[in-house]
């Protein structure tokens, strides 16, 4: 069905959008925690009337402009290249998923734009109170963008509120409480804010420790590490909280992609979770394409049955499970949800040549079936699964969605642990005299980044090759221009996308070392 | 029928928001007019310095507004958003690339270990100021010049030419106007520097600099609104939605909208009276005349492109695939969540006009640009 030159210009517009999101995801977790931290210091300011707080919280905020900037200039291709790129899909869906995007920039980026000019610029020129306030304005901003991109990227995981209009030939939005409070919008937003949160905590400890080890500014630095320890803590306990809650929906909604994560080929009760673990090719002959078996794992007893059904006798359905079907737990075959699909399909193709024939009684008789219930629910909702070539291609690559779900998970607890250690020390007033410390909370900071880019590899990853869940695949969704174009503005992403990260980086080390200016300085 | 109504009805409302927001953006393209002039209109590297920061403390609120622009254009009309940006893919890629580079050039330019050099950052704000206006003005441009592309069954677009949006480049009436944009911007981001900085040096230059650019602008601009009065139009049959070619299509949309008209004239003449003040009684207030000028013709212009039974985004390719607000609009649903949401819009206007005040309260010196602790 799907041309060769067709998979090549989906493979690359693939590769372009997962260029420019994971470039833009370096710099946004910092802001959605650092803009809350920088609050926080400012709001010690203020109220003792101390200026070290002042000198320390415009040193966090010199980085910060650094890495809102570059944020700023990564994220404006995005919203676009839903157009540029993906234009099937912003037709398709476009009625619901163009709405947030749009309250975005009304709710969230106007306040963000507006309030950091008085953040940077305002401190000889407006209150300190209103100074404050435009600082914690855009800490809400930050996060409120987040949230508004959030329910459009959780749309496209769990597609609710909406009713397919065959006259138009997309989906429109019904119900737009049941898009906004969609579960997976809710976990996706508190995880990814909780995570950003910890991320910028982190970013704060390490950069606090390099000034302790190289014995300069300790009382700044002892209490930046304080205000992230606290906030890291409070952060991690979220993550924590969100992750699990993240798992069980996704189990739910995208039972494929959980299975993929936890490499759980073949369904069963008491199933295990696993800790950690090493993937091979497996010696089986059947199954799924390149099955993968466990060459070394360490795991949790029934955890995984414990954690979605709240049993251990729950049943938690495999890969081959979800593609070949389980009639025992009324999991239908994908080949099943093929034929359904291409119902729809053709039910629709139905339905545009009896309006092209003018048979206004077909057309209305199809119309209703479209919003029948029983049509919806058997046939409509698996549309996407016309597209489809062989059954086999609603499994995202394995191997991808379980070392990057491990990887992210066990950096997660390592971080909880660094975040503890700091306070521990903090308290027992000992933190400069643990150099091996310091150290390993500067080196914490790149191991953030992982953890937090291999959340998003996931999540995206993990859900092919749904553009939008069950209702279309990526290929079906991709914008008709030549491939080469899209290479050649991936190699310009690439290139400019390198040297603007480069030049922040250096910036940014440069802005560290040379450190927070003096009191008289600032004045 | 008071379904359809109020369908019309948000349809249009949409198009009045979405208007509103194009025109804020012209206006706000200020920050890139002046970005145009940053090699050659300052004197001296504090002029330089002046002239970055006036801009600097604004920049966001044109990116913002471009942001919010695409993004009111994707949920109200996203038919538009999926066959323009899909369609016409190199226009709105050139487009956004000018504004990524833009984006760190003000923040980057002056902080030491920036790899780069201020030069090539200079050059960033250069290439956005001169390349910005000029691409989105003839990208307009096509609101009245059509596009090569049609649409199939599923309404997917598929672009008639290999050239993806840059053939809009072969033709006078685009370029007229985004000639004319790009030296608007220009014109309002002089005026924007008299107003904001406070340098007697800077201020002569920019004043000499007006007059040309302000004759510059004048000549595209009349170029591109003569040709395209005595232009034929994309009309849209108001029962049947199909597109036909109508002889003088715009003039008589100017004729037959008369509100439209008067604010159009009113739009030019306030402009022209910006800049007669500034040129003539050297005053400092130019730029609210300009500006409110600028949003009222850019508006009136939007008003021409979308209503009165005319196709918005027509195809010279295929007349049929053409684009009406009522075919390219969201469902009534939509808009009418949207419509709750633009309620919020004048609360956002009165803090950013609040944010400013406070911002701009005292003009930009030399002085403040040695002491202040965060200067671009």
């Amino acid at each position: 069905m799907i041309e060769n030159a067709d998979i090549v210009l989906t493979d690359w517009s693939r590769a372009q959008f997962a260029l420019t999101a994971m470039y833009h995801w370096i710099f946004v977790p910092l802001t959605l925690g650092l803009s809350f931290i920088i609050a926080i210091m400012e709001t010690i300011f203020v109220r003792t009337g101390n200026g070290e707080w002042k000198r320390m919280t415009k040193f966090w905020m010199t980085l910060f402009g650094i890495n809102f900037a570059i944020g700023v200039a990564t994220g404006i291709i995005l919203e676009f290249e839903f157009g540029t790129n993906w234009s099937n899909y912003s037709w398709f869906v476009g009625d619901i998923f163009g709405a947030p995007l749009a309250i975005e920039g009304i709710l969230a980026f106007f306040l963000e734009s507006t309030f950091i000019a008085v953040m940077f610029f305002g401190w000889n020129k407006v209150s300190r109170k209103f100074h404050l306030a435009s600082s914690w304005l855009v800490a809400l901003g930050a996060n409120l963008s987040a949230l508004w991109i959030l329910v459009a990227n959780a749309w496209m995981q769990n597609p609710v509120g909406m009713a397919f209009n065959p006259d138009t030939a997309r989906n429109e939005m019904t119900n737009f409480w049941a898009v906004l409070f969609n579960p997976v919008a809710v976990d996706k937003f508190l995880h990814t804010i909780s995570s950003g949160f910890l991320l910028a905590s982190l970013f704060v400890l390490g950069i606090s420790s390099w000034f302790l080890l190289k014995k300069r500014e300790e009382w700044l630095a002892k209490r930046s590490m304080l205000i992230a320890g606290i906030f890291g803590l409070f952060s991690s306990l979220l993550v924590i909280f969100t992750g699990d809650t993240s798992a069980r929906t996704l189990a739910e909604v995208q039972p494929v992609k959980f299975a993929a994560f936890e490499a759980h080929y073949n369904g069963k009760r008491n199933a295990g979770l696993v800790a950690l673990g090493f993937l091979k090719n497996s010696e089986k002959e059947s199954g799924a394409p390149e099955e993968k078996d466990f060459a070394f794992r360490i795991e949790i007893p029934g955890l995984l049955s414990l954690m979605t059904g709240g049993s251990r006798e729950a049943f938690v359905p495999g890969i081959n499970d979800l593609v070949y079907g389980l009639p025992d737990s009324s999991i239908l075959a994908v080949a099943e949800k093929m034929k359904r699909g291409k119902v729809a399909m053709n039910l629709l193709n139905q339905y545009k040549e009896a309006k092209r024939q003018n048979d206004l009684v077909k057309a209305e008789t199809i119309r209703n079936t479209f919003q029948e219930k029983n049509f919806v629910n058997d046939y409509f909702r698996y549309f996407g699964y016309a597209f489809l070539d062989k059954p086999e291609d609603v499994v995202p690559n394995v191997p991808v969605a379980f070392y990057t779900f491990h990887l992210m998970v066990m950096l997660g607890f390592l971080f909880i642990l660094i975040i503890c250690i700091a306070l521990y020390l903090l308290w027992k007033g000992t933190i400069t005299k643990n150099r091996w410390f310091l150290r390993a909370a500067l080196f914490s900071i790149p191991l953030a980044y992982i953890a937090s880019e291999s959340g998003w590899v996931l999540a995206e990853m993990g859900r092919q090759p749904w553009i939008i869940q069950d209702l279309m695949p990526v290929s079906a969704a991709v914008s008709q221009i030549s491939p080469g174009a899209v290479m050649t503005t991936f190699i310009l992403f690439a290139v400019l996308f390198t040297a603007l990260l480069i030049a922040e980086i250096s910036i940014m080390i440069r802005q560290i070392k040379t450190g927070p200016k003096s009191q008289e300085a600032q004045l | 029928m008071t379904t359809m109504i109020s369908y019309l009805f948000l349809q249009s409302y949409w198009w009045v928001i979405v208007s509103l927001l194009g025109s804020l953006l012209v206006f706000l393209m200020f920050v890139q007019g002046g970005q145009s002039m940053i090699f050659s209109l300052p004197g001296s590297e504090m002029h330089k310095t002046m002239l970055v920061n006036a801009l600097g403390r604004k920049w966001e609120f044109t990116f913002t507004t471009l942001v919010t622009f695409g993004g009111a254009f994707f949920a109200a009309f996203p038919l538009f958003y999926a066959t323009s940006f899909g369609g016409a893919y190199w226009v709105w890629i050139a487009i956004l690339f000018s504004f990524i580079v833009q984006a760190i050039a003000y923040e980057f330019r002056s902080k030491p270990a920036n790899v780069l050099g201020k030069k090539t950052f200079d050059i960033f704000l250069l290439i956005n100021g001169a390349l910005g206006p000029f691409l989105i003005g003839t990208a307009v441009g096509t609101f009245f010049t059509g596009s090569q592309f049609s649409l199939n069954d599923m309404n997917n677009v598929q672009w008639a030419n290999g050239w993806h949006g840059l053939e809009a480049l072969l033709n006078g009436r685009n370029i007229a106007l985004g000639l004319a944009v790009l030296f608007l911007a220009r014109v309002n981001g002089l005026l924007y520097i008299i107003n904001s900085v406070d340098d007697p040096d800077l201020t002569a230059r920019s004043v000499k600099k007006l007059i040309i650019n302000s004759v510059s602008f004048l000549v595209f601009f009349l170029f591109f609104l003569f040709t395209l009065l005595l232009s034929e139009g994309y009309a849209a049959d108001k029962e049947t939605g199909q597109v036909v070619m109508e002889k003088y299509k715009y003039l008589h949309n100017l004729i037959q909208m008369p509100a439209v008209l008067i604010l159009f004239l009113a739009g030019v003449l306030v402009v022209l009276y910006g800049i007669g003040i500034t040129i003539s009684r050297n005053s400092r207030k130019g730029i609210w005349f300009a500006g409110a000028g600028t949003v009222l013709a850019v508006f009136s212009l939007f008003m021409v492109a979308g209503f009165n039974g005319t196709s918005f985004y027509p195809s010279s390719y295929d007349l049929p695939s053409s684009l009406t607000i009522y075919k390219a609009s969201s469902s009534q649903f939509t808009l009418k969540t949207m419509m709750y949401v633009s309620f919020i819009i004048p609360f956002v206007v009165a803090y950013i006009w609040y944010a400013w005040k406070s911002i701009n309260r005292k003009r930009i010196t030399a002085d403040e640009m040695k002491e202040e602790g965060h200067v671009y």
